[in-house]
């Protein structure tokens, strides 16, 4: 009867013994703590508390404790996630396995994959990488072309992924590929599970009209996978890759509510480049546009809220998730647009001692925002989910 | 602050969109429009309205109300926008809240009660532009003898027709655009020198001009302290503000709920217009800013509610809600017309009873650009 309410207990103890004070609080970018085979510690409360929280099982606390992870239930994994929201603990690492495959391969991994693959995810040892987009299979992701070639007991995998976020950093991959290409286009796709330091695998990364970027693209020429590395049935891939983008959506929205101070506020930016008092026409417009902006920012603000409220209390936030994305990406991109104009040629330095550091970082930023518009599910992507899913209007013929 | 609707205000609006489904349907509304309705609402729906209660809900028991709360209010409101219901609940919330916040034991005791139980109608003369613009207030209430002379004129009065009584906003000193020097005056109907004309808007409801042709009222006719009238002013308005956007905010869903429909089934060139990506973006668009509005909305109520929101929290959540609410309804009103094409224009269909509603509402207690430049001031502010 009482034994949730132990937990509690023991859980907010432990937390409050266990996590370094540094570590609650929002989360500066250049923080986070990213699991594999090689990790940065920038602090030592940082390693502490990645070294507290592995060893308790909880950076996957509702695995099954026989492949490392925390063993808890749904009930106590809730509770686990309300009492680090309550003394605003960090996440102790950053791990696009753990919240996005492991899932998958819990659900449909074979028992040597659980043991072979979730066992250093739960301790952190594993990074991960999603090799999904191709050069030309953006948007339309079913017409992936990277090829693994049946060749007994392995594959052979040829082809390139682009857009694969730290592909330079990560030990491991999950990828779509095609095991056949004479059936419709979603029915001949697999998922596999690739060493990126397997011969033939290797990684450039992509500068973009902001400069330096973490997205890579990857090449593989005759890469060789075993078969006991592809996960789910043969050409079985596209329904897992959309139950594991479900999970992206999930963790995303868990990430949400860590979310990152937004880095520029601009009501309060706006003042020391337009002056409060200008009467100036041009002043006076940039003002009124720069509020409408503000206000919607305040109104999505109060929707994550919202929505977190409706799922705490058991509603159907389906709807509010969908609407997520396109919303918060198009207001940053509206925003970086103001303040550029308020900015002016204060916005447009490249880099030197002109302009400062501030300036030259909101210039970078608002470059970047192009790709959130555009990366996970472009904004017209969105809208056509929207549509569909939440409105049900009808396909297209 | 919770942003969303408890147990009991969830059952508080199941019921209230029961009972208008059955007695307040948007055909009623249509019918009091072609019968010229002269309050241009119907008053024995009047009447079963405050036998349910709903005028008492944000006001203390003290004074015969409930104390339910602005967001039990809000569902109500959000109900009555679902099926376009005329009535003079508007003008029961601000009046009354104005008589609460600024009113004198006396005038609390003469008229809340009252107000509450459906006996009198309280208007709340305002605007004197086609504009709001509460500082603009420019109608002249000078000393005389004990009491005081008014004169100027009103429009755009909600609720101004067959009122009992009129809260007025007039200035004793200072001028337009001056927030001291605003004072509030309660003056009854039938007072010598007061003039009142009906004005027909495109909604069919209850608009009026006043005049005040040097109207004497006694010194007891005065809310609060003399010029100092402003503050409590803005915040009566507030609640209304924040009232009309969640009528807007039930108006747009039900009237998106409606095109939607219409997408669905509405065949050319051998399919649903609804399956055509041009339209299903902009349906998704209209669904985005309805999701963002609710937000807003629920917020500005539940800040009524909340001890710890101050009057500048509660304006700028009221300024947020009045601002996305109405920009989005608007914005819902003209896509459905046009998604509805040709029959969209027509009177046959009510797609423009809503538009029409809307649009009022959306001028009423400030428009979009109004309350961005007011959340802005507020923001402002010291917190």
């Amino acid at each position: 009867m009482s034994g949730i309410d132990d937990f509690r207990k023991e859980t907010r103890a432990w937390l409050e013994a266990n996590c370094p004070a540094s570590m609650r609080g929002a989360m500066p970018d250049g923080e986070l703590v990213w699991g594999g085979r090689e990790v940065e510690f920038k602090s030592e409360d940082q390693r502490l508390w990645f070294e507290r929280m592995r060893d308790k099982g909880w950076f996957c606390p509702d695995w099954p404790t026989e492949y490392g992870g925390g063993g808890l239930s749904p009930e106590e994994h809730a509770v686990l996630e309300a009492e680090m929201r309550r003394l605003k603990c960090r996440p102790p690492q950053i791990n696009l396995g753990i919240w996005m495959l492991g899932p998958v391969i819990l659900e449909f991994g074979s028992e040597e994959q659980k043991r072979a693959l979730l066992t250093p995810m739960a301790r952190g040892e594993m990074r991960w990488c999603q090799g999904f987009s191709e050069p030309n299979a953006g948007s339309d992701l079913a017409s992936l072309k990277t090829t693994a070639r049946d060749a007994g007991d392995h594959f052979i995998v040829d082809g390139t992924k682009i857009w694969t976020s730290y592909g330079d950093k990560s030990d491991w991959m999950y990828a779509l590929v095609r095991t056949d290409a004479t059936v419709q286009k979603q029915k001949g796709i697999s998922l596999i599970a690739l060493d990126m330091r397997s011969p033939g695998v290797s990684v450039a990364p992509i500068d973009l009209i902001s400069g330096k970027s973490s997205f890579c693209q990857v090449f593989f020429d005759g890469v060789s996978v075993p078969k006991g590395q592809l996960i789910g049935p043969l050409n079985g891939g596209w329904t897992l890759a959309k139950s594991l983008l479900q999970h992206e959506r999930k963790a995303m929205s868990k990430f949400g509510e860590f979310s990152l101070p937004t880095h520029f506020d601009l009501l309060e930016l706006l003042p020391e480049y337009v002056p409060a008092g200008s009467r100036s026409p041009a002043d006076i417009a940039l003002r009124a546009r720069a509020t409408a902006c503000a206000m919607d920012e305040h109104a999505y603000s109060l929707t994550v809220q919202r929505m977190g409220e409706e799922a705490r209390a058991g509603m159907d936030v389906s709807g509010l998730m969908a609407i997520m994305k396109l919303v918060h990406t198009e207001q940053e991109r509206d925003k970086f647009e103001i303040l550029l104009d308020a900015l002016g040629h204060r916005a447009l330095g490249w880099e030197g001692d002109e302009f400062s550091a501030g300036e030259l970082a909101l210039t970078r930023a608002w470059l970047m925002s192009f790709t959130q518009t555009i990366a996970g599910g472009a904004s017209e992507i969105q809208l056509n989910v929207i549509a569909k899913r939440v409105l049900g209007l009808p396909e297209g013929k | 602050m919770s942003l969303i609707y408890s147990e009991e205000q969830r059952m508080l609006a199941d019921t209230a969109r029961e009972f208008l489904a059955a007695k307040s349907p948007v055909a009623a509304q249509r019918r009091l429009r072609d019968e010229r309705a002269t309050n241009g609402f119907d008053p024995a729906l009047w009447r079963e309205i405050v036998d349910l209660g709903w005028t008492g809900i944000p006001f203390p028991e003290a004074v015969g109300g409930l104390e339910f709360g602005y967001k039990a209010l809000g569902a109500v409101f959000e109900e009555m926008g679902r099926t376009l219901c005329a009535s003079p609940m508007f003008s029961v919330v601000v009046s009354g809240a104005l008589l609460q916040l600024a009113g004198t034991p006396e005038q609390q005791t003469a008229w809340l009660p009252a107000l509450i139980a459906g006996d009198k109608r309280v208007a709340l003369a305002l605007d004197e532009g086609p504009r709001h613009d509460p500082l603009a207030t420019t109608l002249s209430a000078r000393r005389e003898g004990s009491g005081y002379r008014l004169d100027g004129s009103k429009v755009f009065v909600v609720d101004g027709i067959g009122a009992d009584a009129w809260l007025l906003a007039a200035r004793t000193e200072g001028q337009a655009g001056d927030r001291e020097g605003v004072s509030l005056f309660l003056v009854s109907a039938g007072t010598a020198g007061l003039s009142m004309s009906p004005q027909s808007l495109i909604d069919s409801r209850n608009h009026a001009r006043l005049r005040l042709d040097s109207v004497l009222v006694p010194a007891s006719a005065l809310l609060g302290a003399e010029g100092q009238g402003f503050g409590m002013l803005d915040q009566a308005l507030d609640r209304g503000r924040a009232c009309l956007a969640a009528e807007m905010l039930g108006a747009a869903e039900q009237l998106f709920a409606t095109t939607l429909d219409y997408l669905k089934t509405r065949v050319q060139f051998d399919a649903p217009i609804g399956s055509f990506q041009a339209l299903q973006h902009r349906a998704a668009r209209c669904y985005t800013d309805l999701c963002l509005a609710r937000s807003a909305v629920m917020a500005a109520l539940a800040a009524f509610d909340d001890p710890a929101s101050d009057a500048t929290t509660c304006g700028r959540l009221a300024s947020l809600a009045k601002w996305k609410a109405g920009e989005t309804a608007a914005h819902v009103s003209n896509e459905a017309v046009q998604m509805h094409g040709g029959i969209g224009v027509t009177d046959e269909l009510d797609v423009g009873l809503f538009l029409k509603r809307i649009r009022v509402a959306q001028a009423c207690l400030g428009d979009g650009d109004f309350h961005c430049q007011r959340y802005a001031a507020l923001t402002e502010l010291p917190a």
